[in-house]
């Protein structure tokens, strides 16, 4: 079956078509692999291999990253598609540890949903007094 | 276990050349462990290699729990040489890699079809087993499919290669099919469809594989086959497998790793 998310394309095992082909003293390109542990989880960087083609990296990455754990689905990109920033540009994220009030827990929110809970713990408490 | 009372001798026959066969091209293949054309093909192919070890264990386990045979480290490691029943071609030497490619393929489209078949086996614990093997017997399709379609593509080089070992090969591969004597029994009991309707499909699967990939599958009504294995005769290059495969085991039989 044909992938319903046109961004993905799927191997079918069944079919034929012809791969991209691997001319003489050429190099086989690396692809990038990534792993999915169960259905509907996140597919996560496992390494990289040679292949001389889509199907044969699928093929490749199957014993050398999918035989061990739990594996559902592998994707393989080539390598020479992945865009990267610089290494020198990092300082970009330098001062995001300073940022808490960005992490969920900063959230001035929690102190009014402690103290509605308290009030609720009450109210029922009284309710069964009664 | 409950031992199988009915048609025993055909099942223990069916068995005992499919251990053997998986047991015999698994060795053979992990002759390829750290000689493979690259890394990454290296550990798929001994990966695959280790699978049909683990098919031979589990067919000879069957026959322990349930035809009352020897346990599987018996039967793989302690017969003769004629006691073995698989097919020549998984014997034969392992040697350049599109032979061994080709053999992969040759073999692996047999064992497909079979276990397809065995899914639906009177006889319950092949039937069981057929099905928990079925994903790994896929994979090993697909590898041959994959590497057989891009070499075959490559060069006039790699395309004639391909070509010889698949006329070498293919008499061989034709005694895969060698019949037993029980063939009436097992197909009369719903056990096994038989190897004639397993060579006729084997042969339209190959077919229209080959087709795509661009090489010609040998004629088989002109070719003599090479029968023999089933009933214990095999070629020069069995003994010296067997006796390098049990070089450990008889040395301490309860060693272990």
């Amino acid at each position: 079956m044909d992938s319903l998310d046109p961004r993905v394309n799927r191997l079918d095992l069944q079919s034929d078509t012809p791969e991209n082909e691997t001319s003489q003293h050429q190099h086989w390109e690396t692809y990038e692999v990534f792993t999915q542990k169960k259905r509907g989880a996140q597919h996560l960087h496992v390494g990289s291999l040679h292949a001389a083609g889509h199907e044969m990296a699928l093929v490749l990455a199957k014993e050398q990253y999918g035989r061990r754990d739990a594996c559902f689905n592998i994707w393989v990109v080539k390598t020479t598609n992945i865009f990267a920033l610089n290494v020198a540009d990092a300082d970009m994220f330098d001062n995001n540890r300073d940022k808490k009030y960005r992490l969920p827990q900063g959230f001035k929110v929690s102190d009014k949903i402690t103290a509605f809970k308290k009030a609720q713990k009450k109210s029922e408490s009284q309710d069964e007094q009664k | 276990m409950e031992i199988q009372k009915d048609n025993q001798q055909a099942i223990k026959e069916l068995l005992y050349k499919m251990a053997d066969d998986a047991l015999i091209i698994g060795h053979r293949n992990s002759e390829w462990t750290g000689l493979g054309p690259t890394i990454e093909e290296d550990i798929a192919f001994s990966s695959m290699a280790q699978d049909k070890i683990g098919h031979a264990y589990q067919l000879y386990l069957i026959l322990h729990e349930h035809l009352g045979e020897a346990n599987p480290d018996v039967l793989g490691f302690q017969r003769a040489t004629k006691d073995f029943k698989c097919c020549q071609l998984v014997e034969l030497p392992i040697g350049e890699y599109d032979f061994s490619l080709i053999r992969h393929l040759l073999f692996d489209y047999a064992e497909a079809l079979r276990y397809e078949a065995l899914m639906n086996s009177s006889f319950e614990p092949l039937a069981q087993l057929s099905a928990k093997i079925r994903g790994e017997i896929k994979y090993h399709i697909f590898h041959a499919d994959v590497w057989v379609k891009q070499l075959a593509r490559a060069t006039e080089e790699a395309k004639a290669r391909l070509q010889t070992a698949l006329n070498e090969a293919f008499p061989y591969a034709l005694g895969i099919f060698e019949e037993g004597e029980f063939e009436a029994e097992l197909q009369a009991k719903n056990i096994f469809m038989g190897e004639k309707a397993l060579q006729e499909q084997w042969l339209q699967n190959l077919q229209s594989f080959l087709q795509k990939a661009g090489l010609n599958l040998p004629d088989s009504t002109s070719i003599t086959p090479v029968y023999g294995g089933r009933k214990g005769f095999h070629s020069e290059y069995l003994h010296p497998l067997l006796q390098e495969m049990t070089e450990v085991h008889k040395v301490d039989e309860s060693a272990e790793w």
